[in-house]
């Protein structure tokens, strides 16, 4: 198996020039709302939206919170769904029948019910505390969100592994047995090892749109980046803020995960024309 | 079997006549990028006329009948289909496209069309001919090309052949004044290129002016009024088709000749 | 019915298994206008988003090279970033600069109301999605299927249409199918600006009347139930419009 080293996403002159033109769409939006309002006394838009940015980055003074919130959360979710995911996706090739039915089924459950409510479901029915051994373990808000949000991602991660493992000709397989693996030991270092490279796209395709899932937890009360923007909005009470400031949040977002985008379609074409 | 809408679907520059040639090409070039495929090409057809294309592979045959329907730009030159010139920025490609039919290599069917809705689309939304007229022109032209009963079939259940017939009477439905063969046999299997070649010649016997790019040598010598044969983007002989393949003079046509037939 | 009625009811009384949003006819009736907006807010945004995927992709084929970039700038922009904030900035920031008018009553009112923001939200987020499916069905449409169109004498829009678009459609059914999918779960996302959707109602019923777990597992029935249905539709479509021959 050669590893290959994974290449780094090559920022175009194009993903400057969207970036740079969504800059200008803000400011010029901004400036725009500003001129109209007229009013010398309050500070500018841009300098308004400055003051706000440290804010919805990374959360009040003394705090985990805003847009590194989100980050640590999609990060966190990601790899609980991961590690469940493998689990589930071993499951779902599992020789015995009900191990496979029964991997089905709570796949085909979390990929099909709506994020939104699979977060509800774990906000509102868990404890906000474990007791283990007499011990509190106090289970806080972003905890049972990231939870909430690596549920569709173990049933999807699955659906890669059950995929990606399908995608490996049966003459692996037969190799393997006649060399005296157990299916374990086949799947472990014969299979799942040539899996890697076809599994790496749509996994990270999917962290992409965990990211962009992460907003959702402010409705269920987090500090995250949009529940800071809203704050900051409600504190300034300036309609000509709107649009700069929601544009702003947008910004954040795009710029983290259009890189991610472009490097997943620069893996997918590598690996196509490899296999 | 012409009928109807001839009288304005098909009118000429007002200065030609029947007499002129129907298909005139002079001094044509054509480069793809850096690579000159035609380098001076020119030919007159006459009403009536069928005329042969031989030659090598990638000798300019296909690329000369695309750009006498306007498929394929030219460079240089002139292209005149009765009387009107193709190479022509201002050049009302449809009414061409409705004087020139074309056949190609891969038949090339509307996979989703039943045969007989691929014969009638065309006269449908080009002509916008009433159905029931356009309907059974349509049925007229699959028993012509001897397809009765496949007229409901997709051209994934024809085989090769039958899907070259029926886009032979697609293109026959629009009432074309010149017919285009580009190597209409080269992808069929030996057992059906025969029935196509029947249908070919049984037109060309109605009277259809047609230009064939073809590597049937037989075919082309029974069929054939004038023999064309071109190599590296030129005509390098031509002549009518028993003096052209007992007496040919240049040596790259014998040289090829020799290695067909 | 009545008697099922009575039954949870029973059940409730007895076992303590609360299933008033069923028995209960007032909250019955919440519930039911709350999937009934589901099913409206999903069946508009499909046809919304597919309209935007056709036009899109339409678009790109052409020989502007403005309107193209704008197509593509329009697609990486709600590709990548969070539908939500999309819905906030179009609810929120775009809302309040929209003019009002005045409705049948002589009462000013905004032009568009959550129901609106929120299907031209989501129709431009799935549409995004949908105008790069369609686009990748075009391309595979063979390059000699649309000249033999061309040297028939179709126009441009009539290839597009009768050729392209059919063949392009059939090939990327699967793809569609999947995104029109997630179209509709992420209509709860609604919830957030007060449309009053199937979660939406949901909730006012579980904090009225205290029964989350029986709300909840109602809830996600329901939802299993609305993908398993639109799947069966489209897999009927599929089959409809399957060509003998063509495809695998």
């Amino acid at each position: 198996m050669t590893t290959g080293s994974v290449p780094a996403p090559r920022l175009t002159p194009r993903w400057f020039a969207t970036a740079a033109l969504l800059c200008c769409a803000a400011l010029a939006a901004g400036e725009a709302g500003a001129q109209l309002q007229a009013a010398g006394s309050r500070p500018g838009v841009l300098a308004t939206l400055w003051k706000w940015t440290p804010l919805v980055l990374f959360g009040p003074p003394r705090e985990f919170g805003g847009f590194a919130l989100n980050i640590a959360v999609s990060f966190l979710a990601m790899a609980i769904g991961t590690l469940a995911g493998l689990v589930l996706g071993l499951g779902l090739v599992s020789t015995l029948a009900p191990v496979r039915r029964l991997s089905w089924l709570v796949t085909q459950f979390f990929r099909n019910s709506p994020w939104l409510v699979l977060l509800f479901f774990v906000m509102l029915l868990t404890p906000f505390q474990l007791r283990i051994a007499g011990v509190a373990i106090p289970l806080p808000g972003w905890l049972k969100a990231t939870v909430g949000l690596s549920l569709p991602i173990m049933a999807n991660v699955a659906e890669i592994v059950r995929g990606a493992v399908n995608s490996i000709p049966t003459g692996q397989w037969e190799s393997a047995e006649s060399l005296a693996f157990s299916r374990l030991q086949t799947l472990w270092r014969i299979i799942l090892p040539q899996c890697v490279k076809r599994m790496i796209p749509p996994w990270m395709n999917w962290y992409a749109i965990l990211t962009m899932a992460t907003p959702l937890i402010s409705i269920v009360g987090v500090n995250d980046a949009m529940t800071l923007t809203q704050d900051a909005l409600a504190a300034e009470q300036r309609s000509e803020l709107l649009i700069p400031m929601y544009t702003l949040l947008l910004f954040f977002f795009f710029v983290y995960c259009y890189p991610i985008a472009r490097w997943t379609i620069q893996l997918e074409r590598r690996y196509a024309v490899r296999n | 079997m012409r009928s109807g809408t001839e009288g304005q679907a098909v009118s000429g520059s007002p200065t030609w006549t029947p007499d002129q040639p129907i298909v005139a090409l002079h001094d044509i070039h054509k480069s793809f990028g850096a690579v000159e495929v035609l380098k001076g090409v020119s030919l007159d057809v006459a009403k009536g006329e069928v005329v042969c294309i031989i030659g090598p592979s990638g000798s300019g045959k296909s690329t000369l009948l695309r750009c006498v329907n306007a498929l394929v730009p030219i460079n240089r030159g002139s292209i005149k289909v009765e009387g009107q010139e193709v190479h022509d920025p201002a050049l009302d490609k449809l009414a061409l496209r409705r004087k020139v039919g074309m056949v190609f290599q891969q038949y090339n069917l509307f996979p989703h069309k039943t045969a007989i809705d691929n014969v009638m689309m065309a006269p449908l939304l080009v002509l916008k001919r009433p159905r029931a007229e356009v309907e059974a022109q349509a049925r007229r032209l699959m028993s012509k090309v001897r397809l009765e009963g496949k007229e409901d079939a997709y051209p994934g259940e024809l085989s090769g052949g039958q899907q070259q017939r029926v886009a032979i009477a697609r293109s026959l439905a629009m009432n074309p004044d010149v017919m285009l063969f580009d190597e209409v046999t080269a992808a069929l299997d030996p057992e059906t290129v025969k029935e196509v070649l029947v249908t070919i010649r049984e037109l060309a016997e109605e009277g259809m002016t047609c230009m064939i790019v073809t590597h049937e040598m037989g075919f082309a010598r029974e069929i054939g009024d004038h023999i064309y044969f071109t190599d590296g983007g030129v005509i390098v002989e031509h002549g009518p088709p028993d003096a052209f393949f007992t007496q040919a003079s240049d040596p790259r046509t014998r040289a090829f000749l020799s290695q067909i037939l | 019915m009545d008697a099922l009625w009575d039954l949870l009811r029973h059940v409730h009384d007895a076992y303590g298994v609360n299933l008033v949003h069923f028995y209960d006819g007032f909250e019955r009736g919440r519930l039911l206008r709350g999937i009934w907006t589901t099913v409206k807010l999903a069946a508009v945004c499909i046809a919304f988003s597919i309209l935007i995927g056709i036009v899109g992709a339409w678009l790109q084929t052409s020989r502007q090279r403005i309107l193209k970039a704008a197509v593509k700038v329009y697609i990486q922009f709600f590709r990548n970033t969070p539908p939500l904030v999309q819905m906030y900035f179009f609810y929120f920031a775009l809302g309040p600069q929209m003019p009002r008018v005045v409705n049948d009553f002589g009462v000013p009112q905004p032009m568009f109301g959550s129901f609106e923001w929120a299907v031209l939200s989501l129709s431009f987020f799935a549409g995004a999605f949908n105008v790069e499916i369609f686009r990748s069905g075009v391309e595979a449409v063979q390059k000699a299927t649309v000249e033999a169109a061309d040297s028939l004498g179709l126009s441009r829009w009539q290839i597009y249409r009768y050729v392209v678009l059919p063949l392009a459609v059939r090939i990327c059914l699967p793809a569609l199918n999947n995104n029109l999918v997630n179209l509709a779960k992420t209509t709860t996302q609604a919830y957030a600006i007060a449309v009053p959707e199937t979660l939406f109602v949901a909730s006012q019923i579980w904090s009225d009347r205290i029964n989350v777990l029986e709300m909840m597992v109602t809830l996600l029935t329901f939802y299993l139930l609305l993908v398993g249905v639109f799947v069966w539709a489209m897999t009927r479509l599929e089959r409809r419009l399957r060509v003998p021959g063509f495809g695998q």
